[in-house]
C-alpha cells in the first residue's frame, strides 16, 4: 500500500461512523408529518421525509423557507409542534438519548466556549456523548491534524478566526463518531482548501456507512455533492429526488440546479428583473 | 469643481438610537411588565426610604450638635461624594472597555463614515448611563435628606441635579481616558482582566477602609472624644482639587444660605474642558486602540490541572466529568469572575470583624442571652450573605449556557444531569464560605454548644436550598442574550430570587426560634440551660421540610423550563 493510500485509509478511519453503525441498514432519518409553529406563524407545515443510510441529502430553499428550523428540529435543539422524527429508528421525542447519540450537529451560527482551548472543547463534546479516554485523545489529535489545527490545540477559542471556529466545530461533530451528520450551511467561512476537504470528508463519511443531512445556499455544492435533494418553500417540500428526477419534475430537461431552484421557488421573476437591469445598464 | 455633496455623517443621537430603541422595545415586550414594574418600584422605594431615613436621622443629630454640626454634615456629604467618585472612576474604566472597545456593534460604527467626536460623545453618554445609574439612584435619597433637614426651597433640587450631571461626566471622561491608554498598551481582553483585578483590589480597600473607620461611632454621643478624632481623620482624604469637594461645597453653600458660584462653575467648566480633552484623545488614539482590541490570543497550559480534576471526579460519568471540569476551567480563566472572590473574602472578613466588635459583654445573664440570640440570628444574616453570593455566581449559571444550548440540546445529555452538575459546582464553594462564617462567628462569640451545632447544621441545609433556588429561578427567568454576566443578577429574576431567599431564611429562622427561645428561657429562669426535645424535633423537621421544598421545587421547575424552551 502506498503512503498516500495509507493516509487516505487513516483519514477514512477518523471520519467513519462506529463499526456497528457501518453494518446497519434501513432508514437513517425519518420525518413524519413534522410541523413547527411560532405563535400564529407556521414555519414548517407537515413535512414527510425519509433518508436512507449512506446518502448525502441536500435540503434547499429560499430564505425563510423553514430550512434551519427543520435542521434544528432534526438535531434535537427545537421541539416540533407536531409529528415525529426518527433517527436510526429511535424517536427523538420518546427516546432522545438514543436518537441524539447518533447525530453530529454543525449549526450555521454557532457560539463556542471562548475560554476553552480547541483540544478541551473537543474533549468536552466527546464527554457529552459519553466518550472519553485515550481513544478520544487520539481522535482529537487526528481530527485537529486533518483540519490543520494542531498548532492551535492549546489556544483559547477566543483567539480563533472564523474559519478556524468552523473547523473546530466540524471536528467536534465528528469526535464521537456519529452515524448522521446534520449540517447547516457547511461552507460558510471556509477557505477553498478547507471547503474541498469538507466535501471529500462528507463523501468519505457516507462511503463508510454514514449519512449527511445538509442545508445550503451554495447550489453548486449541492449539485456536485448530494445524492438526493429536497427543495422547501414556505414550510413545504415542493420537489424531492435526484438531479435527474428534479429536472423532470420541474420540466427543465438538462438544466442546472440553479434554474430548477429559481423556477420552483418563484425566483424566475427575479431573473427577468436582473436581465432587465443588465440591459438598462448596457444601454 | 462640482460633484455630489458628501452625505452628512450620522450624528450623536443617531448613534444612540439603536440602543434606545432596544431598551424601549425590551421594556414594551417583556412579559408581565406591570407586575415587574410594580415590584421593582416597591423595592426601589423601600431602599430609597431606608437610605433617606438613615441620612435624615444622622443629619438631624449633627444639626443638634453645637458648633460642629454643619461641618459634620458637610464632611458627610464630602465622604459620600468621594466614595461616589472612586466608585465612578473604577466603574467607568470597566464600562468604557465594553462600550468603546468590545461591544459587538462597534465593527459597524467604526466602519461607518462618522466623525470621531460624534462617536466619542455617543459612547461617552452610554458609558455614563451604564456606569453611573446606581450612583445616581443613591444620590436621590441622600440629597433629598439634605434638602429636608435644611428645609430648603425647590431651587436646591434643581441645583442638586445641575451639580450631579458634571460630577458624573468628569469620572466618565477620566475612566474612558484611562481605558483608552490601557488598550493602546495591552490587548483589550487582557486589559479587562487586569482592570477587574485593579478594580476589585481597590473596591476591597475602600470597603475595608470604611469598615475599620467604624462610622457607626458617629451615632454614639458617649464616644464624642472619638468623634472629634474621626473628624480629624476625615479631613485627610479631601482636596480642593477634586470634583467631590466642589460638588459638596456648591450644595452646602446653598444650604448654608450663601450660594458660592465658584465651585459650581468650576465643576461645569472642568467637565466641559475634560470632555474636549477626551474627544481629542479619542481622535488621536482610538483607531489604534480599537485595532489592538481585536487581538487577544493567549496560549494556555496543557492538561496538568485537568489531571487533578479527573482524579476528583473518578467515579462520575464522562458527561458529568466534562461538565464539571468545563465549569471550573471557565470560571478560573475568566478573571472577571474569579477575582470577585477577593472582594468576597474582604466582605467575609469585615462581617466577622463586625460580629466581634458588637458590645455584648455587659453582664453575666444578659450576656448569655445576647450572645446566643446574636449567634442564632447570625444564621439569617450569614444566610443573606450566602444568598447574595449565590445571586452573583449561581443565578447566572443557566443563562450563560444560553448560546451553547445548540450543543447541549443536540447531545444525548439529559437536562437534569446538566442541572445537577451545576448544582454541585455551586454548592460546594458556597459551603466553603458559609460554614466558616457560622462556625467562626459562633466560636468568637463563645456561643453555647447547642446553638453552635444547631446553626451549623441549619447552615448546611440553607446552603443547599439557596443554591437550588438560585439555579432554579435562574433557569425560570433566564437572560440568554446578554454579553455581560454581571447584569444577570440585577434582572427581575435576580430580584425575585433575593426575595424568595429572604422569605425562605425568615421561615427557617422562625421555625427554629421556638426551641431556641425555650433553651434560653430555661437559663433565664435560673439553673442550667435545657434543650426541649419535642419543640426541637418539630422546629428542625419543619425547617428541613422547608429546605427540601426549596431544593426540589425550583430545580424541577427549572429542568422543566429548560426542556420545554425553544432556543
Amino acid at each position: 500500500m502506498s503512503e498516500e493510500q495509507g493516509s487516505e485509509a487513516e483519514e477514512a478511519d477518523v471520519i467513519a461512523p462506529r463499526d456497528e453503525a457501518r453494518e446497519s441498514r434501513g432508514l437513517m432519518l425519518e420525518l413524519k408529518a413534522v410541523q413547527k409553529r411560532y405563535g400564529g406563524f407556521t414555519a414548517v407545515k407537515s413535512l414527510d421525509l425519509a433518508v436512507p443510510r449512506g446518502e448525502i441529502f441536500g435540503f434547499l430553499g429560499p430564505n425563510g423557507a423553514g430550512k434551519t428550523t427543520t435542521i434544528r428540529m432534526v438535531a434535537g435543539v427545537l421541539r416540533p409542534s407536531g409529528g415525529q422524527i426518527l433517527v436510526g429508528g429511535a424517536d427523538l421525542d420518546e427516546d432522545p438519548e438514543t436518537a441524539k447519540s447518533r447525530v453530529g450537529y454543525i449549526p450555521d451560527r454557532p457560539f463556542l466556549y471562548e475560554k476553552l482551548s480547541g483540544g478541551e472543547f473537543l474533549r468536552f463534546v466527546a464527554g457529552l456523548w459519553g466518550r472519553e479516554g485515550d481513544e478520544v485523545e487520539a481522535r482529537a489529535d487526528r481530527l485537529l491534524e486533518l483540519f490543520q489545527l494542531t498548532p492551535w490545540k492549546n489556544e483559547l477559542i477566543e483567539s480563533y478566526s472564523h474559519g478556524m471556529r468552523q473547523k473546530i466545530l466540524i471536528s467536534s461533530a465528528l469526535i464521537h463518531q456519529p452515524e448522521l451528520i446534520v449540517v447547516d450551511e457547511p461552507m460558510v467561512g471556509l477557505d477553498p482548501r478547507s471547503a474541498r476537504l469538507l466535501k471529500n470528508l462528507m463523501r468519505t463519511f457516507v462511503d463508510n456507512g454514514g449519512t449527511v443531512f445538509l442545508s445550503t445556499h451554495t447550489l453548486e455544492v449541492a449539485e456536485a455533492l448530494c445524492d438526493r435533494i429536497a427543495i422547501i418553500n414556505q414550510g413545504e417540500i415542493i420537489a424531492l429526488g435526484t438531479m435527474d428526477e428534479l429536472q423532470s419534475q420541474s420540466e427543465t430537461g438538462g438544466a442546472h440546479l440553479e434554474e430548477i431552484f429559481l423556477k420552483l421557488t418563484g425566483g424566475e421573476a427575479m431573473v427577468d428583473v436582473i436581465q432587465g437591469l443588465k440591459e438598462a445598464i448596457a444601454r | 469643481m462640482s460633484g455630489s455633496p458628501l452625505p452628512r455623517s450620522a450624528g450623536m443621537l443617531w448613534l444612540l438610537r439603536p440602543k434606545i430603541r432596544t431598551k424601549i422595545t425590551r421594556a414594551r415586550t417583556s412579559e408581565g411588565k406591570l407586575f415587574k414594574g410594580l415590584l421593582l418600584g416597591f423595592v426601589g422605594l423601600f431602599f430609597w426610604s431606608l437610605i433617606f431615613a438613615v441620612i435624615f436621622r444622622m443629619l438631624l443629630y449633627f444639626r443638634g450638635t453645637q458648633g460642629i454640626g454643619d461641618l459634620l454634615s458637610s464632611k458627610l456629604l464630602g465622604i459620600a461624594f468621594i466614595t461616589f467618585l472612586m466608585i465612578l472612576i473604577l466603574s467607568n474604566i470597566i464600562t468604557a472597555l465594553s462600550t468603546f472597545f468590545l461591544s459587538e456593534d462597534l465593527e459597524l460604527v467604526v466602519a461607518a463614515p462618522v466623525q470621531a467626536e460624534k462617536v466619542y460623545a455617543a459612547r461617552l453618554i452610554e458609558t455614563v448611563i451604564d456606569s453611573s445609574w446606581m450612583v445616581g439612584l443613591m444620590a436621590v435619597p441622600l440629597l433629598t435628606a439634605y434638602g429636608a433637614v435644611y428645609a430648603t426651597d425647590w431651587k436646591y433640587y434643581i441645583l442638586a441635579i445641575a451639580t450631579v450631571i458634571p460630577f458624573l461626566i468628569i469620572p466618565a471622561v477620566i475612566g474612558s481616558g484611562i481605558t483608552l491608554l490601557l488598550v493602546n498598551v495591552f490587548p483589550a481582553r487582557r486589559t479587562r482582566d487586569l482592570l477587574a483585578l485593579i478594580g476589585l483590589f481597590a473596591a476591597a480597600g475602600v470597603v475595608a477602609m470604611f469598615r475599620f473607620l467604624r462610622p457607626e461611632r458617629l451615632m454614639r454621643p458617649e464616644e464624642f472624644r472619638d468623634l472629634v478624632d474621626f473628624v480629624a481623620v476625615l479631613r485627610t482624604p479631601t482636596s480642593v482639587w477634586l470634583p467631590n469637594e466642589w460638588a459638596a461645597d456648591a450644595l452646602m453653600s446653598y444650604l448654608g444660605g450663601f450660594f458660592d458660584w465658584f465651585p459650581f462653575l468650576f465643576l461645569w467648566s472642568t467637565a466641559a474642558a475634560s470632555f474636549v480633552f477626551g474627544a481629542w484623545m479619542h481622535r488621536r488614539f482610538y483607531q489604534a486602540g480599537f485595532s489592538r482590541a481585536q487581538e487577544g490570543a493567549e496560549v494556555q497550559e496543557g492538561r496538568e490541572r485537568s489531571a487533578v480534576l479527573d482524579r476528583l471526579l473518578k467515579n462520575a460519568t464522562p458527561s458529568t466529568r466534562g461538565l464539571v471540569s468545563k465549569e471550573i476551567r471557565i470560571f478560573f480563566r475568566d478573571t472577571t469572575q474569579w477575582s470577585q472572590l477577593i472582594l468576597l473574602g474582604v466582605l467575609v472578613a469585615v462581617y466577622v470583624y463586625n460580629i466581634t466588635v458588637l458590645p455584648l459583654y455587659t453582664g453575666e445573664e444578659v450576656s448569655f442571652l445576647l450572645i446566643n440570640v446574636v449567634s442564632f440570628l447570625n444564621l439569617g444574616l450569614a444566610g443573606f450573605v450566602v444568598a447574595a453570593i449565590a445571586a452573583r455566581f449561581v443565578f447566572p449559571a443557566m443563562s450563560i449556557e444560553g448560546r451553547m444550548m445548540w450543543l447541549l440540546r443536540s447531545s444525548p445529555l439529559d437536562v437534569r444531569q446538566l442541572f445537577w452538575s451545576k448544582y454541585w459546582v455551586g454548592t460546594v464553594p458556597l459551603l466553603v464560605v458559609a460554614l466558616p462564617l457560622i462556625v467562626v462567628t459562633n466560636i468568637v462569640l463563645e456561643a453555647s454548644m447547642f446553638i453552635l451545632v444547631l446553626t451549623t447544621v441549619t447552615m448546611i441545609g440553607i446552603t443547599f436550598a439557596l443554591t437550588a433556588l438560585a439555579l432554579g429561578l435562574g433557569a425560570l427567568y433566564p437572560n440568554y442574550d446578554t454579553e455581560n454576566v454581571a447584569e444577570i443578577p440585577t434582572s427581575f429574576g435576580g430580584l425575585l430570587f433575593m426575595m424568595s431567599a429572604v422569605t425562605y431564611l425568615a421561615g427557617v429562622v422562625v421555625l427554629e426560634a421556638w426551641p431556641v427561645y425555650l433553651f434560653l428561657q430555661s437559663r433565664m429562669q435560673g439553673g442550667e440551660a435545657q434543650v426541649s426535645m419535642t419543640p426541637l424535633i418539630l422546629g428542625v423537621s419543619g425547617a428541613a421540610l422547608l429546605t427540601g421544598l426549596a431544593v426540589f421545587v425550583p430545580l424541577n421547575a427549572g429542568v422543566k423550563r429548560v426542556r420545554s424552551i425553544d432556543f
